[in-house]
């Protein structure tokens, strides 16, 4: 009578101590091997100062550090940690920061870098000589000097305080060059490669591939544990998800399809991982306030009243790139709308017969109680665009408008927002790290990306605060003002979906986190395979 | 026959200033520019200085008869210049895939080839027999299916059945020649199928034509080998339409793979016209259809010295 009794007990004392056993052997990282991965797209130019797409970021991050970089096991992309900085302190005034540079960091010609290397990188990045770019370089106004006292030092001044300074620091573009190449030629790495990242540079093959072997001299020892890489280029969906299905290549850290990664599932089992996270890009909606009727806001507010966002997520989830409903940053980050919040903005509520009545009476308000007819423009790219567009119009159709959607070649789209030839028009946006002071101030009066052409000194007010305030919790109270005023108030801008990412990888890849950025991320110095 | 040649070579001239000029103008009526696609991107925010900077250094903001003289000199001394996109020069651009998308136009051909000759001449001799409608059937299914499709239904046979992709990265004949053919072998033969189709149609009725002349007829009266007949008369004059569609398709091979390039993700020529277009890169795209020009004039130029030796009735003056 006794032994059924004791069977579960004996079983349950196992669990126990099995869980309290160290993790498997696998769990551990193992050296060796080399990590096959998809890019989508290829570097134009190898300088990360003067590009913009993650097809640089992808294949050469592992040759280059940074300053600071994002902790890569942080899901979230926002915490910062040191990467060439071994430790940092900030003043009281928080308008010094003060950082200690490794000691024993080589670059992979041999020679050690100093303090003097990131001062040069840096004022690259802030004052380019002439007929050098520096995309980034507006990121940084609040920089009043940069300098390198000595060879373990760097220290920034800044003209005010400003709250994301660190995490801009950790910015995946700011490679640290060496200061006597740069000195003799600014242009140099636009076409060559030589950091002090894990990975040495071993060849580029234009259009195929390009290959990175372990640096064995890398200043964090025991890393990285992979032998080497390899990034191959398809620009072809499908053949990336055949690589992928076929074992010819382990992960594309962009993002798949949720088509392509149910597909990728299906065939390949157990032997396929899926990392999956809000993204740090949206689609916005531009309304051209010098055109009417879209200079009433009671007629901007009657469109994001028309969306019913939580069923749009949940329908175009299933097909396309976009899923979290959000405001101006993304789920789970430290600045996110909590969801109370974000149910009191227009557009938000969860009761959207009660959002469309009001879109209705406000229409009415604004003398055009019959709904009125224009056109959308949207950009000629499938996902999420096309999708989301047909999306926006049924939501619209809804409340009484007449939409028609004209599709404009993705090359062409850019220069007719800025033209400003467009009644309502798609909109977007991409970061690489998910911070307020780099996702907004496309919504400042004077800033170039500001389509819609609105003028509010409240906004431009409101985003010169928040980027000034040191207290996170009051940064937060002004960041909600900023929100309500922009989405809700005025309306100048509709957030529609989140993006989401999806990034389907063989599972014998591990110690790779995936982050709301397909920007962060990419050093691979953590990265390793279990078989 | 030496002054038609040097004469035909001549006009090979005005033909590809015609074809530059003509290019050089409709890229340019094609909306968007390479420094919006390149700085403007996914972020969409960057700052028209930087944007007018770019222009100026790549000379986009020169009038346009200022920007075809200087690209139109570089091309009369085989200078053209460098890519847009990359910075790098053209020819460092094109190299590689042009030596692949070479190699898979030759192996396309003998595909091509080794199946329309034979299936044709047989399809000919056993005119209207079940050898024939086979032959038929065979080649009207090569003509109906495009080659992307064929290839895609490849990879899917090979992905589901076998648990194997070809390899992904181009490595050249002569490095590793197992590893080479290994990529390369399934879209010639998904190529070289839909090409060897209408070589097939055409050697079939070609050789029909030829079979009912005077001369095989009298061939045969003097008792001559069926064997003979065939090579020496019958497939020799029927080869002349024959040469023209394989010449023509495989100087149309040499750049316009562009969608089975992307399915098997082949680093050829066809695959760098699509990223020219979409990058806008003006000056690489010139260079491709100045390339793709110069295979079809060459080609052609080839063809019709061809014509003289399989048919000494054919007089140039």
């Amino acid at each position: 009578m006794r032994r059924p009794i004791l069977v579960p007990i004996v079983l349950v004392v196992a669990l126990l101590l099995a869980s309290a056993l160290p993790a498997p052997a696998q769990d551990k990282p193992r050296s060796g091997g080399e990590l096959v991965f998809v890019v989508p797209s290829e570097p134009p130019g190898y300088d990360a100062h003067q590009e913009e797409t993650f097809g640089l970021i992808h294949p050469m991050a592992p040759h280059y550090s940074t300053l600071l970089r994002v902790d890569p096991f942080d899901k979230t992309g926002t915490k910062p940690v040191g990467d060439l900085a071994e430790s940092w302190t900030i003043s009281k005034d928080q308008l010094t920061y003060t950082f200690k540079i490794r000691k024993g960091v080589k670059f992979h010609d041999g020679s050690e870098l100093t303090a003097k290397d990131v001062k040069a990188s840096y004022d690259k990045i802030l004052n380019p000589p002439a007929g050098v770019k520096s995309l980034r370089k507006v990121a940084y106004t609040a920089i009043a000097s940069v300098d390198a006292p000595d060879a373990g030092a760097f220290v920034i001044k800044l003209k005010y305080p400003e709250a994301s300074m660190l995490l801009n620091l950790a910015s995946p573009w700011n490679w640290i060059y060496k200061a006597d190449i740069l000195a003799k030629d600014p242009h140099w790495y636009e076409k060559n490669v030589m950091g002090t990242g894990a990975f040495k540079f071993v060849e580029h093959v234009k259009g195929s591939h390009w290959v990175g072997k372990k640096n064995p001299d890398y200043w964090d020892k025991g890393k990285p544990y992979l032998d080497g890489y390899r990034a191959i280029f398809i620009s072809n969906s499908a053949a990336q998800v055949a690589a992928v299905r076929g074992e010819r290549a382990m992960i594309q850290f962009r993002s798949f399809s949720p088509p392509e990664r149910d597909s990728l599932v299906q065939a390949l089992g157990p032997k396929i991982a899926v990392q999956e996270s809000a993204w740090d890009c949206a689609n916005l909606v531009a309304m051209h306030h010098e055109k009417k009727p879209f200079d009433d806001k009671r007629v901007r507010r009657a469109l994001t009243l028309a969306l019913d966002r939580y069923a749009g997520s949940q329908a175009l989830s299933k097909i396309t790139l976009v899923k979290d409903v959000a405001g101006i940053q993304v789920p789970g980050t430290p600045y996110a709308t909590p969801p109370a919040e974000l149910e009191k903005l227009a557009g938000y509520g969860h009761d959207i017969a009660k959002n469309r009545a009001e879109a209705k009476r406000l229409l009415k308000e604004a003398g055009v109680p019959d709904g009125f007819a224009f056109t959308f423009k949207n950009r000629g790219i499938p996902h999420p665009y096309e999708p989301l567009g047909i999306w926006l119009i049924d939501q619209w159709r809804q409340i009484g408008l007449n939409v028609k959607m004209e599709v404009i070649e993705a090359s062409a789209y850019h220069p007719m927002l800025k033209r400003g030839d467009f009644e309502v028009a798609m909109d977007f946006q991409c970061g690489f790290i998910v911070e307020p002071d780099l996702d907004l101030p496309r919504f400042v009066s004077n800033s170039d990306a500001n389509f819609g052409r609105h003028k509010d000194t409240v906004i431009d007010d409101l985003f010169s605060r928040q980027g000034r305030a040191t207290d996170p919790d009051e940064r937060k109270k002004i960041l909600r003002q900023f929100e309500k005023r922009l989405l809700d108030e005025e309306v100048h801008v509709m957030y529609t979906l989140q993006w989401h990412r999806v990034v389907p990888h063989l599972a014998k890849v591990k110690g790779w986190t995936i982050t709301p950025s397909h920007y962060l991320n990419n050093q691979l110095d953590t990265v390793w395979l279990s078989e | 026959m030496h002054k038609y040649l040097v004469k035909r070579f001549l006009l090979m001239l005005p033909t590809l200033f015609g074809v530059a000029l003509v290019t050089f103008l409709l890229i340019r009526v094609i909306p968007g520019d390479v420094v919006e696609l390149r700085y403007a991107g996914d972020r969409g925010a960057v700052a028209q200085e930087i944007l007018d900077q770019e222009r100026a250094r790549i000379g986009l903001d020169k009038p346009v008869w200022h920007q075809f003289l200087a690209w139109i000199t570089g091309v009369a001394r085989l200078d053209f210049g460098t890519s847009m996109w990359t910075g790098a020069p053209i020819w460092d651009e094109i190299k590689l895939r042009f030596t692949l998308s070479l190699q898979l136009a030759v192996m396309a051909t003998l595909v091509a080839v080794a199946l329309a000759i034979p299936l044709g001449v047989l399809a000919a001799l056993k005119q209207d027999t079940w050898i024939d409608y086979a032959v038929r059937i065979f080649s009207i299914a090569g003509l109906s299916m495009p080659s992307f499709w064929l290839g895609i239904v490849m990879i899917l046979v090979m992905l589901v059945a076998f648990k194997w992709l070809p390899p992904m990265v181009y490595t050249p004949f002569w490095v590793n020649p197992v590893q080479n053919l290994a990529q390369l072998i399934w879209p010639a033969l998904a190529v070289g199928y839909r090409y060897s189709a209408v070589a097939t149609r055409m050697t079939r009725s070609a050789m029909l034509e030829v079979l009912r002349e005077d001369y095989i007829r009298t061939a045969r009266a003097k008792g001559l080998m069926q064997k003979l007949i065939l090579s020496r008369h019958a497939l020799k004059n029927a080869m002349l339409p024959v040469l023209t569609v394989v010449a023509l398709e495989f100087a149309f091979l040499i750049g316009g793979l562009v969608v089975t390039e992307q399915v098997f993700n082949l680093n050829g020529i066809g695959l760098l016209f699509v990223q020219a277009v979409a990058h806008r890169d003006y000056t690489l795209l010139q260079a491709l259809v100045m390339l793709v020009a110069g295979a079809f004039i060459i080609v052609n130029f080839l063809m019709d010295i061809a014509y003289a030796w399989l048919d000494p009735r054919i007089k140039y003056r």
